[in-house]
């Protein structure tokens, strides 16, 4: 379809500006009507639309009004990491679902695939990250990794090393680092 | 006054043969004459967005096309690097605002011109300020400023009671983005052809290099810099954010991105590329940027003057290999919840919150249960999770009037699941509602934007 803006209307525009300017004032404009990001909107969707594991919780520090930076915490229920309580942080931009949400680990952890600063290697936070996807598909993505930690895609380069040639002192290491205790040079907290 | 006189009719003369003869391709009610011609400089007020590479050659090409009350807002200051392309800038401007120079440049080459600069964030300015203006042309090169303009300007639009958009509330914009030897040039006239919103799938994704490779096994010189970006910044720098224009914090990255390169034996670390990587900044290049603003220029004129059909609706320009245009009629989204019509509603003062989401299971373009509600910043119901669940039960009880703090009208944005039996699917959409009864109300309403 093509729209031919006629003159006429054009003209007649810039003319009834005055007038309308008043008519907006009186109906719409009230000044506390915040206007919403299509990221906003998305994940509103998605906030409301979770389906989480029965191991992971959702809340929201800012309150009820702010979805878009919220804290997730997996408590794994199998494998090296059970028992243990990980603190992630999600801060969602205007342009999500274009852009990933930038997740961090706030617990420090002994794991190959996070590293002591809260990086966390998982595809779908970068290289793999698509529209289509959602918050739901990363907290899954998250919990994955405490149930299959993976040493071939090392951030944490000696946890990954032992994990892969040593299971059992990996295990043994996750134990000690989850109870507050020193693997390797590095002291973590309970 | 004879002088003058004269130099008015030079000036113009290349434009009167736009606008003061007919024409077999201009729109029906095209009416030219040397009224319009002065209409156009008296009354048309249009607002460049961005005064960089692009804001520079519109704010000139529009000038130059007889507009006369033109503004241009942009919160950068000149840098160095800017002078090559960013033509109206000096070296003894470098540290000044963009718009304030800018517009200073172009009053002072062309007379009888003004320019009104604003030194500020695009989020700094009230809707009413976007209102006035009769076109925004926009020269970017972000999609979150893109994404926020779009929104500001579909916020105006609105909708008959058949869904029909009113003519009179479309704010046209005219969208430039050049990137090294590409570029598009697009008309967004909402309801009418793709807003930013409907169309935001054009963009490529940005490249993400997966951390473990930074860690583990980098090949590439951005993959060196990215380490020290993305990894080493906060390992040694605990908490610190890092700042993009801070030169301190990029010399640091590059310092760090060479031992990186030094130790995996990777050639081609610059502080250029460093820049290019962190900032994710292409080279840009005048010639597009010339190109491109001259299209955007001149459909600026068309919508004005309708002395033309506009631009139907998307222009790529690639001279990577060779040169090639291309023309592209994409389509809107006819569910776009920024610039689309959603669904009207006219409810009683009265009705409740959970009212209106029964109403919602029986409206039969929707059928939409399991409905989450929101109202501008405010939440005001969520199905999941729970927590907020818990926060938000209490709203069900109030009248959705007292929840919209008493507007005669207004956008709310609902998701649940919608759809006949079998082809249930999860929704979004956006709820034009209206109170009955209450003073100020027409048979329309704002498409709200998003």
């Amino acid at each position: 379809m093509v729209l031919i803006l006629s003159t006429g209307t054009m003209i007649r525009l810039f003319k009834v500006k005055e007038k309308q300017k008043e008519e907006a004032k009186n109906a719409n404009r009230n000044g506390s009507f915040k206007k919403q990001s299509a990221g906003e909107l998305r994940v509103h969707k998605d906030i409301s639309e979770l389906n989480l594991p029965k191991s992971c919780t959702i809340s929201f520090p800012n309150g009820k009004d702010d979805l878009m930076a919220f804290e997730i915490t997996i408590k794994p229920d199998e494998g090296y990491y059970m028992g243990g309580k990980f603190l992630f942080t999600f801060n969602v931009g205007a342009t999500y679902p274009q852009e990933a949400p930038k997740v961090k680990c706030k617990t420090k952890v002994y794991h190959p695939n996070i590293d002591l600063e809260g990086n966390v290697c998982l595809n779908i936070l970068r290289e793999d990250w698509k529209p289509v996807l959602n918050i739901n598909t990363i907290v899954y993505g998250l919990y994955h990794i405490f149930t299959e930690p993976n040493h071939e895609d090392p951030l944490n380069h000696e946890a990954a090393g032992v994990l892969r040639d040593n299971p059992k002192v990996f295990k043994s290491n996750v134990r000690t680092a989850m109870g507050g205790g020193r693997v390797g040079d590095t002291y973590f907290t309970k | 006054m004879a002088d003058a006189g004269a130099h008015q009719s030079s000036r113009s003369r290349d434009l009167d043969k736009l606008l003061l003869r007919p024409g077999h391709l201009v729109g029906p009610a095209f009416e030219p004459g040397t009224e319009l011609r002065d209409d156009i400089q008296e009354y048309a007020r249009i607002l460049v967005v961005g005064a960089g590479g692009l804001g520079c050659e519109l704010l000139k090409d529009l000038a130059l096309s007889g507009f006369r009350n033109l503004e241009v807002i942009d919160m950068d200051r000149i840098e160095v690097s800017n002078l090559n392309r960013q033509f109206l800038f000096r070296l003894e401007d470098v540290g000044k605002p963009k718009a304030e120079v800018a517009a200073k440049r172009v009053m002072e080459r062309v007379s009888g011109v003004n320019i009104v600069p604003h030194f500020c964030r695009i989020e700094d300015k009230l809707d009413e300020f976007y209102s006035d203006f009769m076109i925004i042309v926009l020269g970017l090169d972000s999609i979150e400023a893109r994404s926020y303009i779009n929104e500001v300007a579909c916020s105006f639009l609105e909708y008959d009671s058949n869904g029909n958009p009113r003519e009179e509330t479309m704010k046209p914009m005219v969208d430039g983005g050049t990137e090294g030897f590409k570029g598009h040039a697009r008309v967004i006239l909402p309801g009418i052809t793709p807003c930013f919103q409907c169309t935001i799938w054009l963009f490529p994704p940005q490249v993400k290099y997966p951390l473990c490779t930074l860690a583990e096994t980098p090949r590439t010189a951005p993959h060196c810099i990215e380490y020290a970006h993305l990894i080493k910044w906060d390992e040694v720098h605990s908490g610190k954010t890092f700042d993009p224009d801070n030169p301190q914090h990029m010399q640091w990255v590059y310092s760090e991105a060479l031992k990186r390169a030094a130790l995996f034996s990777i050639p081609g670390v610059t502080y250029t590329l460093t820049q290019g990587v962190v900032k994710n900044i292409i080279p840009a290049i005048a010639s597009t940027n010339a190109i491109i603003s001259a299209a955007c220029a001149l459909e600026t004129l068309k919508i004005a003057s309708g002395c033309s059909k506009t631009l139907s609706n998307y222009l790529t320009y690639n001279a990577v290999e060779g040169l090639h245009t291309k023309v592209t009629e994409f389509v809107r989204d006819k569910e776009c919840l920024v610039c689309g019509p959603g669904i009207f509603m006219e409810l009683e003062t009265s009705d409740t919150l959970k009212m209106l989401m029964d109403k919602l299971g029986d409206e039969p373009q929707l059928l939409m249960s399991g409905v989450s509600v929101k109202h501008g910043g405010k939440t005001l119901y969520m199905q999941a999770p729970p927590e907020l669940e818990a926060l938000t039960r209490a709203n069900l009880s109030i009248s959705l009037f007292k929840l919209m703090e008493e507007s005669p009208k207004g956008i709310l944005h609902v998701t649940g699941t919608a759809g006949k039996p079998g082809k249930r699917q999860s929704c979004s959409t956006k709820l034009r509602v209206a109170f009955k009864g209450v003073a100020g109300i027409k048979d329309t309403d704002m498409a709200g934007g998003a």
